[in-house]
């Protein structure tokens, strides 16, 4: 039986095997062309799946010997060692001389606390001052492109599609600057905001603040694409989801809410901590969102499910949030960082390192993007850190290149322009874009429901006839008492059963899948 | 405890030394490429976009004809030469791309009515009205050397007693086929016809030999028939007779057991020889009597043309044409030829003018570069992918129609939609079975004579 059970399994995966030799399996996509009925749109379905199923074999293939670099580690060599023990001075004497240079301190002591932002190549740093000083900085090689005293509070910094320009939430309006602190535009209708971010592949600024009104901006058109109240008011914390482009705002009752541009009303609402939410952040593949409340908790959300994972306590109440391309979780309360490792897809015993920033409360803290460097905008200027394990050590030249010549910027904002999405493609399921639109999973298994329903009457209906004894010739012929005799076999439960079966079955084969697989092939889990 | 650090030496991501080429990193990691379908049908729209941009399908008029033109004929040997016959009995042939007349053959007194090249591309034979064949000397068309129009006489001469209205040579031997009243094969070397062969009394419209199996060949006459003949046996194989009369035949190059015919009743039936007693595929587009088709050398498309003053180019499989050409000024259409590398489509029409068009609207002609080539293909998948995207779909479905076919469709299928209705009505409202709907394909086809 167990024999059969495993055949059945292995016919319905295939299998792949890795340029390093490890064996792949790839699951089938589940509903595929079997369901469909035109006979040509069924061949086309498989052909396609086919070569899905080879693009995505071969990138298993070629991804050991692209991704060259390894990613950082801190690895304890016996069980008294703990990682969240170690400090930041062990860390720089253990590391080479150019890693270490990457953790400094720059000392503004009069202008903090800042807000802090990285490019999304990971070079530039975006530093803006309580007190009204905005810096750009080539952090890597100690320089700086610009610096602006724009003499009134700086609430927010993002950085635009690329580096040359960058947005300021100013105490009234936010103001576009170019990297060489010019004031490019003004935007008058953002007013008040607290927070900004930027979604690149749409070019649209999102703003929320004081108001509680969440604007979209098309940065390449310049018109506002999308303004929403969110009724709940002021608003401090927003993020986006990097994955499908979802903006998500977390507000003082405890809720979050999930916006896109296309909906009046947010795509999803949901009551995550008792008192105000202070910041949130969603990890690189869009599956799980971290919440950090005044009642002292961290929160671990499934975003597919929007069920809850995990909760974390933390000793005071939690100021910022960030989650790092690997997965770490960043923290920081008063002058304290914690970063969590494994703290999402399980719950972690331990942080995975702590730091205390001996200068002022911390006001935000940011992972760099393919570096393993975490940033801390305080009270007292901006300081750098080591933690090993955050950052993607492969980065794509075609995707953010930290080594970027000006003519590739200028190629590639070209091309960025030319695959620009439509703010309509902001969906909680952006795979979802040229499937057939099959009938809602509600209507299907009320079509269902119906139909059963109708089976059971009629066979009740004959049941009860055949109950009703009506002597006349003709009524006893072994045939039709055969047939009375089916009539009466109790099958009302069968179908039910298969489903259930099936559901098991599936069960069973999906938690023994998925484990060692290469990072292209995940999406087929 | 052991610590490792990201530490990458710019040296060595970018490049060492000034000559060296840039260094490319990839990472196929679906987590770094977020929005891929999104991003993909973006793109998908915009090749759609570009394709319709890029539709200039006319590359040139050859003028010169003094009447309208009934008949073209290509070389089988040579990619750059067209000979066109006219109504006034004028006999061209052309330099296509210098785009002028190599030879005026003189001798046709009056209209010509077809033309055919033979296999070795040497000679060609035309016949018209006066019920002549007329054997010519073809030459090499000069590239660019001869500038001037050298009148030229017939060879040879093949007396018949009736009017002729199509030719066509045979694929491998000397001989080729007339239609008249009768149809005849006739040898290069002989001035009588060898086999002639006579079913029915009424004239014959066209002929047209099989490119494979070489010895067979069609015909398609005014009674409404065609009928499949083989020299070898010397007597006529099948004969098929449909509603309306058929125009010209095409036999498929790649697939030679089927041929296309250009029907009177505005569509075009593809048969298989095997199997005359349904059609393939019945391909619709045109409003008006299709005159002329001819396959694609692949044998993936085909080019007909119609008394609409349209030329639509089909796949070979497709019930609807892929694309319609038309001009202001070009009249009813009696005459199309793609060429020997598939990439042209000519056209024959009545206002003296043979028109050569791109087979693909969009297509740029000449040498890409490999980095274009890679491009547009994968613009052509991206295209092929997300058509079934209702935006996508819209653009590239739609083109522009002059006002008279635009108006003769809409009238076309009022008029087939209220007889569907009706054929609806009668199933409905008659005993269950008794009304068989005849299938589209069967429908045409009236009669099977072995």
């Amino acid at each position: 039986m167990a024999a059969s059970g495993r055949k059945a399994v292995s016919r319905k995966h295939r299998e792949a095997r890795g340029q390093d030799g490890t064996k792949v399996v790839l699951a089938t996509t589940g509903e595929g062309p079997n369901k469909v009925v035109d006979r040509k749109l069924k061949g086309r379905m498989k052909r396609e799946g086919a070569l899905d199923r080879e693009a995505a074999k071969n990138a298993a293939g070629v991804e050991f010997w692209l991704n060259t670099h390894d990613h950082g580690e801190l690895a304890p060599e016996n069980e008294l060692e703990k990682t969240w023990r170690l400090k930041q001075e062990e860390v720089a004497s253990l590391v080479e001389v150019g890693a270490a240079s990457k953790r400094f301190d720059l000392k503004l002591e009069d202008h903090g606390p800042y807000a802090c932002n990285y490019s999304r190549d990971g070079r530039w740093l975006l530093l803006g001052g309580k007190r009204g000083h905005l810096a750009m900085l080539d952090w890597q090689r100690h320089k700086v492109v610009c610096e602006v005293q724009v003499k009134e509070a700086v609430r927010d910094v993002c950085f635009l599609h690329n580096s040359v320009f960058f947005a300021a939430a100013q105490k009234k309006q936010v103001y576009v600057y170019d990297k060489r602190g010019i004031e490019v535009h003004c935007m008058k209708e953002h007013r008040d905001v607290e927070k900004l971010t930027f979604l690149p592949q749409h070019f649209l600024l999102a703003s929320v603040g004081a108001q509680g009104i969440l604007r979209y901006q098309d940065t390449s058109t310049g018109e506002i694409v999308a303004m929403h109240r969110t009724k709940l008011g002021p608003c401090k914390a927003m993020c986006r989801n990097p994955f499908n482009g979802v903006v998500l705002c977390g507000h003082a009752g405890g809720t979050i809410t999930m916006w896109s541009p296309n909906m009046t009303v947010p795509l999803v609402k949901m009551l995550c901590h008792r008192g105000p939410v202070n910041s949130l952040a969603v990890d690189q593949s869009g599956r799980y969102l971290v919440t950090i409340g005044s009642d002292k908790q961290m929160k671990v959300w499934d975003v597919r499910t929007y069920k809850l994972l995990h909760a974390y306590f933390c000793s005071a109440p939690a100021k910022s949030v960030e989650i790092s391309q690997r997965g770490l979780v960043g923290i920081s309360w008063g002058s304290r960082v914690q970063v969590w490792k494994d703290a999402l897809h399980v719950k972690a015993k331990a942080p995975y390192m702590n730091h205390q920033q001996d200068s002022g409360y911390i006001r935000q803290v940011s992972f760099c993007p393919y570096e393993d460097v975490l940033g801390i905008g305080h009270e007292r200027g901006f300081s750098s850190i080591l933690v090993p394990g955050a950052g993607e050590p492969n980065y794509d030249s075609f995707v953010a290149n930290p080594y970027q010549t000006r003519k590739e910027r200028r190629e590639h904002e070209v091309h960025a322009l030319l695959d620009k999405l439509q703010p309509d493609t902001i969906v909680l399921n952006p795979q979802a874009v040229g499937n057939l639109k099959l009938d809602p999973k509600e209507i299907v298994a009320q079509k269902k429901q119906e139909q059963r329903a109708a089976i059971q009457s009629r066979t009740t209906k004959q049941r009860e006839k055949n109950e009703a004894k009506n002597k006349m010739k003709g009524k006893n012929k072994p045939t039709k008492r055969h047939r009375k005799k089916q009539m009466n076999v109790i099958r009302d439960q069968k179908e039910a059963l298969q489903e259930l079966v099936k559901r098991k079955d599936r069960d069973n084969r999906e938690s023994k899948i998925g484990e060692d697989v290469p990072s292209s092939l995940k999406r087929f889990y | 405890m052991k610590v490792k650090v990201i530490n990458r030496v710019e040296a060595r991501e970018t490049c060492e030394r000034k000559g060296d080429l840039k260094q490319v990193r990839r990472n196929l990691n679906p987590e770094l490429h977020p929005f891929e379908r999104a991003i993909e049908y973006t793109r998908a729209l915009n090749a759609a976009k570009l394709e319709r941009v890029f539709a200039k399908p006319f590359v040139a008029a050859l003028e010169g004809h003094t009447d309208g033109i009934n008949c073209l004929a290509r070389n089988p040997k040579r990619l750059n030469s067209l000979i066109s016959g006219s109504a006034s009995g004028e006999l061209f042939l052309w330099d296509v791309p210098e785009r002028r007349t190599i030879y005026n053959y003189v001798g046709h007194k009056r209209a010509v009515r077809a033309v055919t090249v033979s296999e070795c591309g040497s000679l060609c034979f035309s016949c018209g009205d006066e019920g002549v064949v007329k054997m010519w000397r073809v030459p090499h068309a000069p590239l660019g050397g001869v500038t001037q129009t050298v009148d030229h006489t017939a060879v040879a001469e093949f007396t018949s007693d009736q009017v002729l209205r199509g030719i066509d040579h045979h694929y491998e031997r000397s001989l080729f086929a007339t239609a008249g009243e009768k149809v005849d094969v006739w040898d290069h070397e002989r001035s009588t016809p060898v086999h002639s062969f006579v079913w029915g009394a009424d004239s014959v419209e066209s002929v047209r030999f099989n490119p494979v199996e070489s010895d067979i060949f069609t015909s398609c006459g005014n009674d409404r028939s065609i009928a499949l003949y083989d020299i070898r046996s010397g007597t006529p194989l099948h004969k098929l007779v449909m509603q309306t009369k058929t125009n010209s035949i095409a036999w498929n190059p790649i697939e030679a057991f089927n041929f296309t015919c250009a029907n009177e009743d505005c569509c075009l039936y593809t048969y298989d020889m095997r199997r005359l007693d349904i059609a393939k595929n019945v391909h619709k587009d045109h409003v008006s009597a299709v005159l002329d088709v001819d396959y694609s050398p692949t044998g993936r498309e085909f080019v007909s043309g119609s008394y609409d003053r349209s030329i639509r180019i089909f796949k070979y499989d497709g019930g609807h044409s892929r694309d319609v050409y038309h001009t202001k000024r070009m009249q009813r259409v009696f005459g199309v030829r793609y060429s020997g590398d598939g990439s042209y489509v000519f056209s024959a029409s009545d206002d003296m003018n043979v028109r050569i068009w791109k087979a693909k609207a969009s297509q740029k002609m000449g040498t890409l570069l490999p980095r274009e080539k890679s491009k547009q293909s994968y613009n052509a998948a991206l295209v092929k992918r997300y058509g079934h995207m209702p935006e996508i779909k819209r653009i590239t479905r739609h083109r522009h129609l002059p006002k008279s076919i635009y108006k003769t469709k809409q009238l076309r299928t009022t008029v087939m939609e209220s007889e569907r209705k009706k054929q609806r009505n009668r199933i409905k409202h008659s005993a269950p079975g008794s009304i068989q709907p005849k299938p589209q394909r069967k429908k045409k086809i009236v009669t099977r004579l072995e």
